[in-house]
């Protein structure tokens, strides 16, 4: 039993664990060489928000499979990870898939750092810090505060959280 | 036997009996892809890996559903078992293994030289795919090439047929499994090239690959350029296997003898003369059987120096065998050249000076069951340098696939002869084409040019048949000297008999007969498929022998046009001349190997 909380995102922990049973596979049988290649590249899919929802019948079908056909133990027990996660976080795969959202942060693609314009208070420590010079200035001034908010360029982010971190005022979220 | 119930039919089988040979007994075909028998050949691969033949195990031993689809090739019956081979459940499983192995499969089946013959296209239809729906990365590999096997390892399905064959029928060990998950393939060890490994060319990789991963080096081209120049005069032979597969192509059944429709085809291919390898068998006869007896005397007289047993060299393959894995071995083999190589000889130095052609505007095209043979005739020793005596040799598979390109169909070709002089031959030469037979048709000849007297049989029993021992032997007695003799094919068993002869051959043989391929020529890699029926193989061994029972003629020796060739030019087997053109040598090529040591 793994116990894991909120900010552990389901599909990406399904991925972490058959990336290493596609590095531990001998691929002697077709379903464990192949079939969890592809159960890797459809959470992938699923995690960069790319998946649809016959991307995830066919992810369960095919985890069933190899869990029915495989050779050994190794690629038995493989998709595991992925069935268990698809029976009891069923919601948080859909999420991803129809919302485009990780609601635990964890996958950089589905998520967003947003600038609350009326809690900044126009430091300018986040642009200071971030590394791909995403953040400037807008000419909106929030009521109480001296300085323009600032805005984050969503195309260019990196998704680092470097802004989120440095942010002592609690204006920057994940969406 | 035990009692199993296959989709609700009840039946006995022996104990140890697989769920697929148990549902075959039913008539029951579960779909297979990696599993791979020659029945009665001692040739099994079973590496349960493919996963196609899943089925589901509704009572196992315990009384109780097995908990997972269990594969129907390595999985045992039991007592009171019940499996359902078509239940929603392992169709389900067997499509999606299926659409898993095709989405790592370049599925160019337009282009695919295997297209028709494909078994996992085969499957495919079979399972109705219309679509793959997984879509990922694709395997990629360097294509790699020998003068007779094509490797484009992207179509592999790693079924490991070829393994199994290299390393256990063949005991060659070119091919392995390399890396693991989904990277792995099989290819020779160390990212080597097929042609630097211990590869001997036998082409049997080919012969049981079920998809297009490994194919045969396609010489069609080379030789539609030859018959289309008009400068040139274009020889084709046809070896004895041919004759008795290559009707299969056409819609006929295996065993039938197409030998007269065949020469007429290869005359409306264009070919200048059409002549038989065949002749050059009963020459090869004369020469081979002259070196044992030449032999047998010394060994008789006391010479201690003489090489004994005598080995047949006949088969390319196994003469690459012993260079690459026995060099100190290499005076026993028989120094005489194969049929293929003889003819070529003769047919540049003797027939081209005959019809006032240079050598060099006479190209020789052999039809040869085998993929060695293409090896075989690139040999710098078997040509003068800037011309080889063969210029190009095809498989019979290669002649069927020319010929339908030419709209030629052999059912509709009239019986003709081949031309002569280097057309007729003797049923010695025919039976050369299945295991056992270049022994056969030496004992005749030998038997005879020894003792002097006339053969009392001339069907030596002992020397034919695929099925039963590995090795066969037999003691032969010309008249008082007893001959011991062995024959076997499959180079594993060629190399205990190697080994043997090594620790000072204790069985005392004088001579082996060695074939490389299952059931020696007619199971060879550049015939039709035979996809695992060694029924095939056993009517092509059928029809060799009902060929020669047929033959007026039936030693090497009595054949008019090899009496009339040594008293016109050779002067006698083993003279000058014949140890010039009919004989060559062979050399260590040990270094090859170095690697699977």
């Amino acid at each position: 039993m793994v116990v894991m909380d909120e900010t552990s995102c389901m599909p990406a922990i399904a991925k972490f664990y058959l990336e290493f049973t596609c590095e531990e596979s001998c691929g002697k049988c077709s379903p464990c060489r192949i079939g969890n290649k592809r159960l890797c590249e459809l959470l992938e899919k699923i995690t960069n928000g790319n998946g649809t929802m016959d991307d995830l019948n066919a992810l369960r079908n095919l985890a069933a499979v190899i869990k029915d056909s495989a050779l050994c133990g190794l690629g038995q027990t493989s998709p595991n990870p992925v069935l268990s996660t698809l029976d009891n976080f069923w919601d948080e795969y859909v999420e991803h898939v129809v919302d485009k959202k990780c609601r635990a942060g964890v996958c950089k693609k589905l998520m967003q750092y947003v600038i609350d314009p009326e809690k900044c208070i126009g430091c300018g420590k986040c642009a200071k810090n971030c590394p791909a010079e995403t953040i400037s200035r807008t000419d909106y001034t929030a009521p109480g505060h001296k300085l323009a908010s600032m805005v984050i360029e969503q195309s260019k982010c990196v998704k680092c959280g470097a802004c989120y971190q440095n942010c002592k005022f609690g204006a920057i979220s994940i969406k | 036997m035990i009692n199993v119930t296959i989709d609700n039919k009840a039946i006995q089988v022996p104990e140890g009996t697989t769920i697929l040979k148990a549902a075959r007994m039913a008539g029951i075909e579960i779909p297979t892809l990696c599993y791979f028998e020659l029945d009665g050949m001692k040739f099994e691969n079973k590496p349960g890996g493919c996963r196609v033949c899943m089925v589901e195990v509704t009572k196992d031993f315990n009384g109780k559903p097995r908990r997972n689809l269990a594969p129907a090739c390595a999985t045992d019956c039991v007592e009171g078992m019940e499996v359902l081979t078509a239940s929603p459940r392992a169709l389900n499983a067997r499509k999606t293994v299926l659409e898993l192995i095709l989405s790592d499969h370049p599925n160019d089946c337009l282009q695919c030289e295997k297209s028709g013959d494909c078994e996992l296209q085969a499957l495919a239809a079979k399972m109705g795919i219309r679509e793959i729906p997984f879509k990922g990365e694709q395997s990629h590999y360097e294509k790699d090439t020998t003068l007779s096997v094509y490797r484009d390892m992207d179509k592999c399905v790693y079924c490991r047929r070829c393994e199994t064959m290299c390393s256990k029928f063949q005991s060659v060990g070119a091919l392995s499994g390399v890396n693991r998950g989904f990277p792995s393939v099989v290819a020779p060890a160390f990212e080597q090239k097929l042609g630097d490994s211990s590869c001997v060319n036998c082409g049997q990789c080919v012969q049981v690959c079920p998809v297009g991963a490994l194919t045969l080096v396609d010489n069609i081209n080379d030789v539609r350029k030859a018959l289309a120049d008009p400068t040139k005069k274009v020889v084709v032979q046809t070896a004895p296997a041919v004759r008795v597969a290559l009707g299969e192509e056409f819609g006929m059944e295996p065993g039938t003898i197409v030998t007269g429709k065949m020469a007429a085809a290869l005359r409306r291919l264009g070919f200048d003369y059409v002549f038989d390898t065949d002749w050059s068998a009963d020459l090869t006869i004369m020469e081979e059987g002259t070196e044992l007896l030449g032999r047998v005397k010394k060994l008789l007289a006391g010479d201690k120096d003489v090489k004994m047993p005598m080995f047949t060299s006949c088969c390319p393959a196994w003469v690459t065998f012993y260079e690459k894995n026995f060099p100190d071995l290499l005076g026993h083999p028989s120094t005489a050249k194969s049929p293929q190589g003889m003819f070529g000889a003769v047919t540049k130095n003797y027939f081209a000076p005959k019809i006032g052609v240079k050598r060099e505007d006479v190209v020789c095209v052999s039809i040869m069951p085998c993929l060695a043979k293409k090896s075989e005739c690139a040999r710098p020793e078997l040509g003068n340098g800037t011309d080889q005596d063969v210029n190009f040799s095809l498989t019979t598979r290669e002649l069927a696939h020319m010929l339908k390109q030419s709209n030629i169909d052999l059912n509709s070709m009239p019986e003709e002869d081949f031309d002569s002089p280097l057309g007729q031959s003797t049923g010695a030469a025919v039976i050369f084409g299945a295991t056992g037979g270049v022994m056969e048709a030496a004992l005749r000849t030998a038997y005879e040019v020894h003792t002097g007297k006339t053969l009392p049989k001339i069907d030596f029993e002992e020397c034919r048949g695929i099925f039963g021992e590995s090795i066969r032997e037999a003691t032969v007695d010309f008249a008082g000297l007893p001959v011991k003799i062995a024959i076997c094919y499959g180079l594993s068993n060629a190399r205990k008999l190697m080994e043997e002869v090594r620790e000072g051959n204790p069985n005392g043989y004088h001579f082996i007969e060695v074939m490389a391929c299952p059931g020696g020529c007619i199971g060879g890699a550049g015939q039709p498929y035979h996809h695992g029926k060694s029924d095939i193989i056993k009517r092509r061994m059928d029809a060799i022998y009902r060929e020669d029972a047929g033959k007026p003629i039936r030693k090497s020796h009595e054949n008019p046009d090899i009496i009339a060739i040594y008293k016109e030019y050779y002067g006698e087997p083993c003279g000058h001349l014949s140890h010039e053109q009919l004989h060559t040598h062979y050399f260590d090529k040990s270094d090859k190997v170095e690697i699977t040591k």
